[in-house]
């Protein structure tokens, strides 16, 4: 809080300021980051990484780490041993869980980016009876807990046979009312009418309208969309807790395994194992951070 | 998806004859016209009727019949699981480390989120390298912040007891009282979430017309007088909004208390931190397998968040004809 008194140095902004007149000085000192708000972000940011950090430097040594007093703050020399330690543990089945990870967040993202852009696009831009009363269903559907409904999830997985299968982690989340209702918000000012006039004007179906124009259009928020679900997806713990075993976990699965099975006698390798189930994370993260965070910045403002 | 090719395929021969017969088209045209935007939304309820909607009604059945997963369905019970649940001091107990804990990870949560979003809400170098840091707490695995913190609150080596010793404070057993295993769950909750908020917060503090802010200045309001004076108000829907979400999230808490225990479902020795998740899922698919009771306690959840997600949409709802109006 402290550093929000207005003690900055009325320092030129870096960059051409948008609003040169007047008040330009005033409003500067007003909005320049002081010393004080960089070091409470330097802080806020450090004890964000760190966690992540130390799982790896962890990662990277042996188990002497666990009793070193100061623990250990550099990574060491065994990260690459200790990763195909665990990557043969048979008992994780660590490389399938990241195989059945990678693929099921992949069919899930797919599914869902596809159907909601479909349905989003239909409730923004098409008009059907009963339109209002349908999305109120579908914003109704996203305040459903996972907890109650997987008991009977669990007993019809049992019902068709689908227990320790992927199809049990894919299917049930094919459909996501959120995303139907993100691209629903996103669609309504994205698209013009008039685009979809002139789609029709040229003799488009529905069908094509939607590939051929809204998709593309669509896009910007389609890829957050999949993102956010490919992450959220590959991170799902209760379901698959519930109904996946070792003999087909997903990565959490795995990790829940090492966790319990080795924290005791061997806990290099669930650090190890944790680094692991968050390296691909991390690329996404790198590659698309931007987008991301406009995604929830831009989704916050509309819900 | 091959409903909508079925009635778009007529359409899309149509370009190829020369000349088309363009009554049949124009029928079509309206038949598309009334009926794809029901085939588009189809495939979302008809999955939601599979695996939503249908799941909900039937835990609704099995919480009124005495069911077990190993003794199979002995036939309808009326209301006696609930009435089973509610006299069960085992479930108040967890109901109560259920909120206990929310409010401990939810209120310094969402002053750290305002208080960081307030700081990101100035000009300022590597603007996203900034926004990146804060929020990538969110995009790791619940079930891997579970484990590196449950190491971080090790009883022995653990680091966080070093660094209380460090400072001449004496070591904590964490999981061993309320309190400490309080604590450290909503520090790894927090850890995951208030970035989130904190952008959260930081969208709706751009909506804010600056204008508002410089004026206040030269009347001589103090930072302090103008965060509370002016941010605060203008984002008071977003607070109840993260209040609201954080409600649902803190009320379906599982991971983190499971895996701080070493994925232990019952806890602590004495329950200390078994949540309501937890409990649903101890006494479904452990100890006696009851699936009615499971089903009755899942229920009572449910109904619990749907209050708050009431709240959560008449506020909502008011705060949106306020900006129309």
């Amino acid at each position: 809080m402290s550093t929000m008194t207005r003690t900055a140095p009325a320092k030129p902004a870096p960059g051409p300021s948008k609003k040169p007149g007047r008040v330009r000085s005033a409003s500067a000192a007003l909005w320049e980051a002081s010393p004080l708000t960089y070091l409470g972000l330097i802080i806020t940011i450090v004890l964000s990484i760190f966690p992540i950090v130390w799982s790896f430097i962890v990662a990277s040594r042996d188990n002497s780490a666990v009793t070193a007093i100061p623990p250990p703050l550099t990574p060491g020399p065994n990260f690459f041993s200790n990763a195909s330690r665990v990557l043969e543990n048979t008992d994780a089945n660590f490389v399938y869980g990241l195989v059945n990870s990678a693929i099921v967040s992949g069919c899930v993202t797919l599914s869902v980016v596809f159907f909601s852009t479909l349905a989003g696009f239909a409730f923004a831009k098409l008009r059907f009876k009963g339109k209002n009363a349908l999305l109120l269903i579908i914003i109704m559907t996203m305040m459903i807990p996972t907890q109650v409904n997987i008991i009977p999830l669990y007993l019809l997985m049992v019902k068709l046979d689908w227990t320790n299968t992927l199809q049990a982690v894919i299917v049930p989340f094919l459909v996501k009312g959120f995303g139907v209702f993100m691209i629903r918000q996103y669609a309504e000012s994205a698209i013009s009418d008039e685009l979809i006039e002139a789609a029709r004007m040229d003799g488009a179906s529905t069908w094509r309208t939607y590939w051929s124009v809204v998709l593309p259009a669509l896009r910007p928020a389609a890829a957050v969309l999949g993102l956010l679900t490919f992450m959220e997806t590959w991170n799902d713990f209760l379901w698959p807790y519930v109904v996946l075993n070792g003999d087909t976990p997903t990565v959490q699965v795995s990790l829940n395994i090492l966790a319990t099975g080795y924290y005791k006698t061997d806990y290099v390798q669930v650090f190890t194992g944790t680094a692991l189930a968050i390296v691909p994370l991390l690329i996404v993260f790198i590659a698309f951070g931007r987008q991301i965070i406009g995604g929830i910045m831009e989704g916050s403002v509309k819900a | 998806m091959t409903t909508n090719v079925e009635v778009a395929g007529p359409r899309h021969g149509r370009k190829d004859p020369v000349t088309p017969p363009r009554r049949r088209s124009l029928r079509l045209g309206r038949l598309d016209l009334k009926l794809s935007p029901y085939l588009f939304v189809a495939p979302f309820f008809l999955l939601f009727a599979v695996f939503g909607a249908y799941p909900l009604v039937y835990t609704a059945v099995l919480s009124l019949r005495k069911n077990t997963l190993t003794g199979g369905d002995a036939g309808y019970v009326g209301f006696e699981n609930y009435s089973k649940v509610l006299h069960d001091e085992h479930f108040w107990k967890v109901l109560g480390n259920t909120f206990g804990l929310f409010v401990v990870a939810t209120v310094p949560q969402l002053i750290l989120a305002l208080m960081i979003a307030s700081w990101l809400n100035k000009k300022m170098r590597a603007r996203t390298a900034i926004r990146m840091g804060v929020l990538i707490p969110n995009i790791t695995s619940v079930a891997a912040v579970g484990i590196v913190f449950g190491l971080i609150f090790a009883d022995r080596y653990g680091l966080a007891n070093w660094v209380l010793q460090s400072i001449g404070l004496d070591a904590v057993e964490w999981r061993n009282h309320q309190w400490s295993s309080w604590t450290a769950i909503a520090f790894m909750v927090d850890w995951r979430w208030t970035g989130y908020n904190a952008l959260i917060y930081l969208a709706a503090m751009q909506a804010i017309p600056k204008e508002l802010y410089e004026s206040a200045s030269l009347d001589g309001a103090s930072a302090f007088r103008r965060f509370w004076r002016i941010t605060v108000p203008l984002i008071q829907p977003t607070i109840l909004f993260t209040v609201i979400i954080s409600t649902i999230g803190g009320m379906q808490l599982f991971t983190e208390p499971l895996l701080f225990n070493y994925g232990r479902i019952q806890g602590g020795s004495l329950n200390e931190f078994q949540t309501v998740a937890m409990y649903i899922y101890e006494t479904t698919f452990m100890n006696n397998f009851n699936v009615g009771k499971g089903a009755a306690i899942s229920w009572l959840l449910f109904l619990i968040i749907l209050i708050f997600a009431l709240v959560n949409f008449l506020l909502v709802r008011r705060s949106v004809r306020g900006q129309t109006s």
